[in-house]
């Protein structure tokens, strides 16, 4: 094994545990260490202009948002996530409600052509942006290949995490067509599924990237 | 009225002739070898598409027009008197429809049910929740499983130990199976509460129309959801229904009517408009139900020659408020000893009431036991595969050690040494068994109209099986169309009645139902075409989409042109489900093996390949059969490496009702899995189906447990094994 040619055996000298620690609070005091999914806030503050703070709520009121290429009116509490919003208010119910805290994926959604987690985001702040939910992909026809591939594969069992999974590859997909199993982990990483469907997930998703690579070399 | 029909029972290189009674009504059933056109061919869910695109509608997609939005008020405490609940000024905001208060006046554990609120949005119910005032007695509470056994801990019911009476099961003489050992080993094995983490939460949408009462409900068994609620409204049932189109989840936690499904009954009920109530992570992680954790000394004893002479389990364990600890299964079941005795203790503690989950008791039992063989193996210094096959119970499964061993490499891994750097391997492997062979009640409806199409009608729910498909495939394969032409409808009390989807028995009981309906159905079909092909009836023969003579199938018609001379619009025929038959083995046999590397500097355990042999009956679509085993596994490695419930013992809360601080499974956490079947005619109904659901997850996290002591040579005895229990083990070998 590679890892054991850079190590004497029983060496008490700094081991990457220790070494880990000592970095980890490191990278804390010297503000290294970033917040998850700042980046995702930062895009998403538009609405004010510049060196005008705009003052929203606490009463509902009616936005506007665009979503699958369609400009839709909605009344929403400043509150209330984008998430939410898509659910309740516009019944696009094909992205889902599991954790309400951006653990799991399964509520991602595209936002500039990024997949976001919609229930870390409020609607509110949406505004903009060019939203892009499972709905629009399911209209648009299965020019990816990516649902084809998800049912061919099974790569659904109680479906609940799909739609989220799917949203998540179709991204990494379309910026990297050639992907392989390591990236299609990656680009899946934050998608949980609690029937344990990943492997045929992975197929699933490496069948389209196959396609695309020409039938090429194999990761199976 | 019945026959006698004789079948093939066993599995490969064992198969032996069986007189089997069946019902005069029943198909004869398919024989091993039965050479199909559908069934056992990988088959993509029929509801793929619907699943992959958002579009499928489950409960939490339902809405209604009118429809209010509740939220449940629940017990910060884990112990209190509830003096009182002020519903008043939550009724009085503006957008409130309903408010209501449960009926019970103490809370047990920290989560429980207090009130409830149905409002315009989703928003303001939380902010009429914010409003209810409730006046608490704090008592005292105990949520931790040791503290709970002790004499003079506080008792979660009032005038009763929280120790329950023991379960025993004894044959021989466990005194003298230890004294007659040649090596004996005794340790005490701890598994943790597991949380079911359904990705669709628990929660149900109702609506009255006067008396009559329907429910959507996020539900693994609409009939005893409709039960439930009949009995709660004093109804009669056919003034109940429930529907359960697309199911996100269930794992054993959504059986029957829970607290929520009333409450929005109750909502609507008050409100007088339909009510959708889902429940939050937190709401979920507390109250809906859990895995029970265990404490299990274990007694193993072994004579030279690797037989066992004494297995011995005396176990606690806690279903908080609930019961159902148990777990003895494997130890009864596994591996043989002359002398055997198992004492099962459920203690009641101040946390959420457990509920069944994938092979309830089963997992810790399995860990318990498997990681003592081990023990007791190096102690006899046995090959530890050698050790199980001695002792092993199945014969199916001693041919499942030698696929899965081959499969593995066990004689390869074995062999090979140990890296003397910081990772290190280690293999592992463990036995599984399961009693999935369904059971009768079912019954279905299959229906051909004039323009060909089929439909299957039966109440069952889709927990993620794909038991659209697998019915559908079955009823394909006897009318002899394709599947395009069947069309499934679950998941409505409306239906003719199913069981449950749980313990496995799903396909096992309701596939029998379906292919009986078929049979009957294309006797009629048969009886139309006769006298067009000039034949008798029972010279026909339903295949390849057409009714044809079956000496002669070049006289032929098209199944359309069968149903075009349906009088009326359409034919129908029913099945049920019968009693099972003397089959072959009434237990079924599984083994996994697993390889992990464990970082033993960081104490990280990682999976890396794990190979589940499992016993199947005749598997129906061997791509949705796989998607299951891998589930099972993969729970399985969570259950084994991350998931817990960590109760705050100063507060008695839980401090993880999260997905990112109860930690499951995730895509960079999946190992190699290699899944293998070994068919097993086992005789016991027409179809020869077997569920396997829960057995794919028995023995995975004992095998990784085995597998870690393999590699850093020191039992990890506690679940789940997470890197300060794997540094800490280690410490106490240096």
């Amino acid at each position: 094994m590679k890892h054991d040619e850079h190590k004497p055996p029983n060496s008490r000298s700094i081991s990457r545990r220790s070494f880990i620690k000592g970095a980890g609070a490191l990278a804390a005091a010297s503000g290294l260490v970033r917040t998850p999914g700042a980046d995702a806030g930062a895009a998403t503050s538009s609405g004010a202009q510049e060196g005008i703070v705009e003052r929203l709520g606490p009463d509902a009121q009616t936005i506007e948002l665009k979503i699958n290429g369609e400009v839709r009116r909605v009344t929403v509490e400043p509150r209330e996530t984008l998430l939410r919003a898509l659910r309740d208010h516009l019944n696009l119910t094909g992205t889902k409600l599991v954790c309400d805290r951006g653990a799991c994926g399964a509520c991602t959604v595209h936002l500039d052509g990024k997949p976001v987690t919609s229930c870390m985001i409020l609607a509110i702040d949406a505004r903009g942006h060019e939203i892009t939910t499972i709905e629009k992909i399911r209209i648009k026809g299965d020019k990816t290949g990516l649902f084809g591939a998800f049912v061919e594969h099974d790569g659904a069992q109680c479906g609940f995490c799909t739609p989220g999974m799917v949203m998540s590859l179709a991204a990494a997909l379309a910026s990297n067509p050639k992907a392989n199993l390591e990236d299609v982990k990656r680009a899946v990483a934050g998608n949980i599924c609690r029937c344990g469907t990943y492997p045929h997930v992975f197929a699933a998703a490496l069948s389209v990237a196959r396609d695309t690579r020409g039938g090429g070399a194999g990761e199976s | 009225m019945s026959r006698r029909v004789t079948l093939n029972l066993g599995f490969e290189g064992h198969l032996q002739p069986v007189t089997v009674v069946i019902p005069d009504d029943e198909p004869t059933p398919w024989q091993w070898g039965e050479r199909f056109e559908i069934v056992g061919k990988p088959t993509p869910r029929v509801d793929g598409a619907l699943k992959a695109t958002g579009a499928a509608r489950y409960t939490y997609d339902i809405s209604l027009p009118g429809m209010l939005y509740g939220a449940i008020l629940r017990s910060p405490y884990p112990h209190a008197r509830i003096k009182s609940v002020d519903l008043s000024r939550a009724r009085r905001l503006s957008g409130v429809r309903a408010a209501i208060r449960m009926d019970d006046t103490v809370a047990r554990f920290a989560g429980q049910e207090v009130a409830a609120v149905a409002a315009i949005d989703y928003e303001t119910a939380l902010d009429a929740l914010r409003l209810i005032k409730v006046e608490y007695e704090e008592l005292p509470f105990v949520v931790d499983l040791d503290m709970a056994m002790m004499p003079g801990a506080v008792s979660v019911f009032e005038n009763g130990s929280n120790v329950q009476r023991p379960t025993v099961n004894e044959h021989g003489d466990i005194k003298r199976g230890l004294a007659a050992a040649a090596a004996v080993h005794e340790a005490v094995y701890a598994t943790p509460v597991q949380t079911h983490v359904s990705l669709e939460v628990h929660g149900s949408v109702a609506e009255w129309d006067g008396d009559e009462l329907t429910v959507w409900s996020s539900s693994q068994g609409i009939f005893t959801v409709r039960d439930d609620l009949a009995v709660y409204f004093s109804l009669p049932h056919n003034k109940v229904r429930v529907i359960t189109e697309y199911l996100g989840g269930g794992f054993g936690s959504k059986f029957g009517a829970k607290p929520e499904t009333v409450i929005a009954a109750r909502l609507a009920r008050e409100a007088r408009a339909p009510v959708k109530v889902m429940l939050t992570r937190e709401g979920e992680h507390l109250a809906t139900g859990n895995r029970p954790d265990s404490l299990q000394k274990v007694r193993l004893g072994a004579d030279r020659g690797g037989k066992l002479t004494a297995i011995e389990l005396v176990q606690h364990g806690s279903g908080g408020i609930g019961a159902g600890s148990g777990s003895a299964g494997p130890f009864l079941s596994l591996y043989h000893s002359p002398n055997l005795r198992t004492e099962e203790t459920n203690v009641f503690m101040n946390t959420g009431p457990s509920s069944p989950m994938r092979a309830p008791g089963w997992p810790q039992g399995c860990f318990a036991l498997e990681l003592a063989m081990d023990e007791l193996a190096r102690k006899l210094s046995l090959d530890r595969l050698e050790f199980r096959r001695l002792n092993n119970s199945n014969p199916v499964r001693a041919l499942e050690f030698d696929i899965g061993a081959k499969l593995f490499g066990w004689k390869e891994k074995s062999a090979a040494p140990k890296s003397s750097g910081p990772f290190k391997r280690g293999i592992g492997v463990a036995s599984a068994a399961w009693h999935a062979l369904g059971v009768s009640g079912p019954q279905a409806q299959v229906i051909a109209y004039r323009d060909g199409r089929v439909q299957v009608v039966i109440g069952t729910q889709d927990i993620g099986t794909g038991t659209r498909t697998i019915l559908a495939m079955v009823a394909a394969e006897e009318l002899g169309v394709e599947l395009a032409r069947i069309e499934c409808q679950i998941g409505d009390t409306g239906y003719p009645f199913s069981v449950p989807s749980g313990g496995s028995m799903t396909t096992p009981s309701t596939t029998p139902a379906v292919r009986q309906a078929c049979a009957h159905l294309k006797e009629k079909l048969l009886r139309l075409a006769a006298p067009v092909l000039g034949a008798e009836p029972s010279d026909l023969e339903a295949r390849g989409g057409t009714i044809r003579v079956r000496f002669d199938p070049s006289r032929k018609m098209s199944f359309e042109d069968v149903c075009r001379r349906i009088p009326g619009d359409s034919l129908s025929a029913e099945g049920e489900r019968v009693p099972n038959y003397e089959g072959y083995r009434k237990d079924q046999a599984g083994c996994q093996f697993a390889e992990v590397e464990v970082d033993t500097e960081l104490g990280i355990v990682r999976v890396l390949k794990v190979v589940a042999v499992h016993d199947a009956g005749q598997i129906i679509d061997p791509l949705t059969a796989r998607s299951q085993v891998n589930g099972g596994v993969l729970m399985g490695v969570g259950y084994a490496l991350f998931e817990t419930r960590r109760m705050d013992p100063q507060l008695g809360i839980m401090v993880n009702p999260t997905m990112d601080d109860y930690k499951l499974v995730g895509p960079l956490d999946v190992p190699e899995i290699d899944v293998r079947f070994v068919e097993v005619a086992n005789g016991f109904n027409n179809t020869g189906v077997m569920g396997f659901g829960e057995p794919a997850h028995v023995a995975t996290a004992a095998a990784i447990g085995c597998a870690v002591y393999d590699a850093i040579g020191v039992p990890v005895r506690s679940l789940p094994m997470t890197p300060d229990r794997v540094l800490a083990a280690m410490e106490t070998k240096a």
